[in-house]
């Protein structure tokens, strides 16, 4: 189990927390303009880098979105930030 | 072997073993009791039925697996060596009929060269595994299962912290915890034993001038004094991520619990294991692990032999000579390091001599020892890598890993003081570390592996019947890495998971290779280090609190009321009301409900409020049709897509005013939407600037539906104009009900004239009071949810998940304006533009109509010949008998359905050949005029 730190409530178990994807895309649009190959590349690739990597999660139960850096290997977590605050 | 006691006070008990009564003593364990009752055969192996007897003295033992049975309740399969003795316990052996010593299937060791390791992967493939799989398994398998065991009340599991957690209360754990705490940190200490002490207490030594195990007994007490919590009987028998421990605490008044512990530095104190040697027939009862002997003889007075040979490659295990000695045992000493060979046992149900090297020996008991292995299981689970260390002949942990350290024998520290420094050192290394009166001798190990290509039948695993042959044929196969010797031999596995095997089976295959053991190789540690029960690792998490239903405020009055409940999208709730079978009741509420008018209780279905100056902006790209240009006190029905384009809930959203919407979305996806709109608010807009609460829990809705609906409505004085002009079809309006707000919307999910009342849930049992009386001159009833599924499907109102799939979008459910017409972005929509969202050939939503009165079954698959031959081209997704129809009827996703209305398709459910005419989803007033009637 591992405990991730939410920005605003501290660490807490992996299980009150979701995946929202990993950081940095963005949503192609305006639809119309947007290639298949653009918008499949926005649904279904991703990174997963063996290493590190920074995410998108959640915390259920404050419901607040984060920004996440962690290991995908040792699952060590170096930090996490608010989406509404610049990174350090 | 005549075992022996020769001193102990405790209490006599009494207990049975495969049906003899038996005499043990309070202290006892099964094994050492079974010991002292000169019981020599406690088990038969795995494959061979060959006799076994007790090996080891805890954790490690890999034969004495035995069935117990206490105050009536059977536990399989427990090692004999960890269960306390308790007065009138049941024990019985396992793997054997009727009884260890009499096994009837003993013959099956005469067969044993024709059934060597992985023999029924290449014997029994042809004609066909399956005919010989009945006998087999009924000859397989250990302990018997106790379909009846109910285990006893459930423990919470416990969560707790501390800044080290030491794991093995021997001298290097309890150096470990005393300098931790000294140093003012938070300490754990936990000791599968009932007393600390680990190896002291079977070792004549000295700690800080007083005997071992009164030493540990004071460092006990020191650390409890100091408000340190010693769990004694607590196994950790995992280690997870971010130094999460979990413990198995056994309890002897209440259930065992489960602990998770989260520590900044866990301690691996754990000590090591005495290997086995490995020489012909070293299976026979009466060969033991030395240490064994020692324990057995220390803790419970029971002397394992009286004309002993010892045979060992270490001092650590030769010191054992003098105590059973000075019990009173002929002791023979074999040193292995100075050349004798076992050449093998004599004695075909237990030991009765022994020849080393071409001298035959009388004796009833060999105790032997190759040597010791760290436990270093829990390093191991937390990814630590090990390194073979060839003065001790054995892995050691490599690398040291953050927060966790390892001391002691798990560190390869065989000498007492070494083991306190370690552990001292571990705990933080405040102060002096704990001095031990002699120093100990170092193990001066010389290694004394399995040698290939040797004689007779010499075992490796005794828990699996694994042999030296066996392995030999497994690198013969190829099967050379040790993970793949595992699983072809079966080496390693099952309930003791190698802890005496493992060692000696990988350097059997490193000989024969000709690899290092390093290079060979340990398989991979996972937990649990011991079989914990299910009963301990779930909790409470079990029957009714595995996923706790959520209940209606108003369950009492549903009861009260006769509803049968069922589970739907997670909420209890009433299925259909009184007596009578499910197809009659939903049949009976149904048809009343287009007759006079039935009250449902719809207070599951998500009410989430949407407000802010950026409300109208969220709730529009949140919605596959938009709602920006709704009137304030008006609902619209739409989609929630995903990216993906696929549709993820149906449902109305309010606007209650300007900048303040309800959203209304099924009672499963509540969680869901909630999600999706607070990752929409939060990434895409101004989050200052929306709020989104989730209301629907505190908020209660009755349902009013039918023809008379109104009426009822009427006698109830909410306060409200229900003219058809001042609240028509899909408007809303706010009433009093008994001094709070009820808001009247006309929503209809039954396609008849419809009311929803919503009023606080305090409000909501006189809500349903006077509903009730109100309706008592219209006939109103209760109704429960099947039928209100029953409605749904005559109408073609579709329910998310169920008459859709992974794959329909909303332009194959009909509704394709927003996507044909919608400017500017929303939730999905790019998806339904991409050449798969524009085939001509999706499965689209239809209803089906049949001949006769049977209606379709549910999941029956509409085929087509397409090259020639049958091919599904979709199924039945809902089907009823339709009570107002006089008809069945049916949805269902068909590939191309829109454009095959009118047209007769054949379907197929389970080979049988079925036909239905192609008819729009609708099959119930198309023209909606029941909304208004």
């Amino acid at each position: 189990m591992q405990l991730f730190p939410c920005p605003f409530c501290g660490p807490r178990d992996e299980t009150e927390f979701h995946f929202g994807g990993e950081a940095g895309k963005v949503r192609p649009e305006p639809a119309g303009e947007v290639s298949p190959a653009a918008w499949s590349r926005y649904l279904h690739r991703n990174a997963n880098p063996r290493g590190a990597t920074r995410e998108i999660w959640v915390h259920l139960t404050c419901g607040e979105f984060f920004l996440m850096e962690r290991d995908t290997v040792t699952h060590a977590v170096a930090a996490s930030w608010s989406l509404r605050k610049e990174e350090p | 072997m005549t075992a022996r006691r020769i001193s102990g006070s405790g209490a006599s008990l009494s207990f049975s073993f495969d049906g003899r009564p038996l005499q043990g003593r309070a202290g006892d364990t099964i094994a050492s009791a079974l010991l002292a009752s000169g019981v020599r055969i406690v088990g038969r192996g795995f494959k061979y039925h060959r006799p076994r007897g007790i090996y080891g003295h805890w954790t490690e033992e890999p034969n004495a697996l035995v069935d117990v049975t206490r105050d009536g309740r059977t536990t399989p399969n427990l090692r004999a060596t960890t269960e306390w003795l308790t007065e009138g316990m049941i024990v019985r052996s396992v793997n054997a009929a009727p009884t260890a010593e009499t096994d009837r299937s003993r013959y099956l060791d005469r067969f044993a060269r024709f059934i060597p390791a992985g023999f029924y992967y290449k014997t029994f493939l042809w004609p066909d595994w399956h005919r010989f799989e009945p006998s087999i398994r009924a000859m397989a398998g250990l302990g018997r299962l106790d379909p009846d065991h109910e285990p006893p009340a459930d423990a919470a599991p416990v969560n707790a912290r501390c800044d080290i957690l030491v794991v093995g209360a021997g001298p290097a754990g309890l150096a470990a915890a005393l300098a931790a705490s000294r140093a003012g940190r938070s300490v754990m200490l936990v000791d599968d034993r009932p007393e600390p002490g680990g190896s002291l207490l079977w070792n004549e030594t000295e700690v800080d001038g007083v005997g071992g195990a009164e030493w540990a007994g004071a460092v006990a007490r020191e650390l409890r004094d100091r408000g340190q919590r010693v769990l004694p009987d607590t196994t950790a028998f995992g280690v997870f991520d971010h130094n999460l421990v979990a413990l198995w605490e056994r309890r002897h008044d209440q259930p065992d619990r489960q602990w998770r512990v989260r520590a900044k530095t866990v301690v691996v104190a754990a000590g090591s294991i005495e290997r086995p040697l490995v020489f012909p027939d070293n299976d026979r009862p009466g060969v033991m692990s030395a240490e064994a002997a020692l324990v057995y003889l220390k803790l419970h007075g029971v002397l394992v032999g009286e004309r002993i040979v010892l045979a060992a490659n270490n001092d650590r295990a030769l010191a054992a000579a003098e105590p059973l000695r000075a019990a009173g045992a002929a002791v023979t000493v074999a040193d292995l390091r100075e050349g004798p060979v076992i050449d093998g046992v004599h004695g075909a149900s237990g030991v009765e001599a022994v020849t080393i090297s071409g001298r035959r020996m009388e004796a009833d008991c060999l105790l032997v020892s190759g040597g010791f292995t760290p436990t270093v299981h829990l390093f191991c689970q937390a990814k630590g890598r090990l390194r073979y260390d060839d003065r001790i002949a054995a892995f050691v942990p490599g690398e040291p890993l953050p927060g966790m350290a390892v001391a002691g024998a798990a560190n390869g520290a065989f000498s007492l003081q070494e083991a306190l420094d370690q552990g001292h050192a571990a705990g933080g290394g405040n102060g002096v570390a704990p001095r031990a009166a002699a120093s100990g001798a170092p193990l001066s190990i010389k290694p004394a592996w399995p040698r290939p290509g040797s004689k007779g039948r010499q075992w490796i695993d005794f828990q699996n019947d694994v042999t030296v042959k066996d392995v030999e044929l497994a690198a013969r196969e190829n099967f050379r890495s040790v993970e793949h010797l595992k699983r072809y031999t079966t080496l390693g596995m099952a309930t003791d998971q190698g802890k005496t095997s493992n060692m000696n089976g990988l350097a059997a295959m490193a000989a024969i290779t000709g690899r290092t053991i390093e290079a060979t190789g340990t398989t991979t540690y996972r937990p649990p280090f011991v079989p914990v029960p299910f009963t301990v690792i779930a909790g409470r998490r079990r029957g009714e609190l595995f996923n706790p239903v959520r209940r209606l405020v108003l369950e009492a009055e549903h009861r009260a009321a006769g509803a049968v409940f069922r589970e739907y999208g997670g909420w209890l709730r009433p299925a259909w009301y009184g007596p009578g079978s499910a197809f009659e009741a939903t049949l009976r509420e149904a048809k009343q409900a287009r007759e006079t008018v039935a009250i449902f209780d719809g207070s599951p279905l998500g009410k989430i409020e949407v407000m802010g100056p950026q409300a109208t902006d969220l709730v529009d790209y949140n919605s596959y049709n938009t709602l920006s240009t709704l009137k304030p006190g008006r609902f619209r029905y739409g989609f929630m897509l995903t990216e993906s384009g696929v549709v993820y809930d149906d449902g109305v959203t309010a606007r209650i005013a300007d900048d303040h919407y309800l959203v209304s979305c099924s009672s499963g996806h509540v969680p869901g939407v909630m999600a999706r709109l607070e990752e929409w608010r939060q990434d895409r807009f101004d989050p200052a600037k929306i709020a989104i609460h989730n209301s629907t829990a505190g908020l209660a809705t009755l349902t009013a539906t039918g023809p008379r609906s109104r009426r009822l409505l009427e006698a109830l004085a909410l306060g409200v104009d229900l003219s058809d002009e001042a609240l028509p079809h899909m408007a809303f309006a706010d009433g009093v009900f008994d001094g709070a707000t009820a808001r009247i919307a006309r929503v209809s999910f039954t396609g008849d004239r419809s009311y929803e009342i919503t009023v606080p849930a305090s409000k909501a049992p006189a809500l349903f009071a006077a509903m009730v009386e109100a309706g008592r001159p219209l006939d109103a009833f209760p109704m429960g949810s099947e039928a209100l599924l029953l409605l749904r499907a005559e109408k073609g109102f579709l329910i998310a998940g169920k008459d859709t799939d992974g794959t329909t979008m909303p332009h194959d459910l009909g509704v394709r304006g927003p996507r044909d017409r919608r400017a500017g972005e929303y939730v999905g929509k790019r998806s339904l533009f991409t050449d798969d969202a524009m085939r001509d050939d999706r499965q689209q939503l239809v209803g089906l109509s049949v001949e006769g009165e049977t209606p379709l079954p549910t999941g029956a698959h509409a085929v087509d010949r397409i090259e020639g031959r049958r091919r599904s081209i979709g199924f039945v997704t809902s089907s009823y008998w339709s009570p107002t129809l006089g008809r069945p009827i049916a949805l269902a996703l068909i590939r191309r359905g829109l454009g095959r209305i009118g047209e007769t398709i054949e379907l197929v459910h389970l080979g049988r050949p079925l036909k239905a005419s192609v008819t729009p989803p609708c099959a119930l007033d198309p023209e909606g005029a029941r909304l208004n009637a």
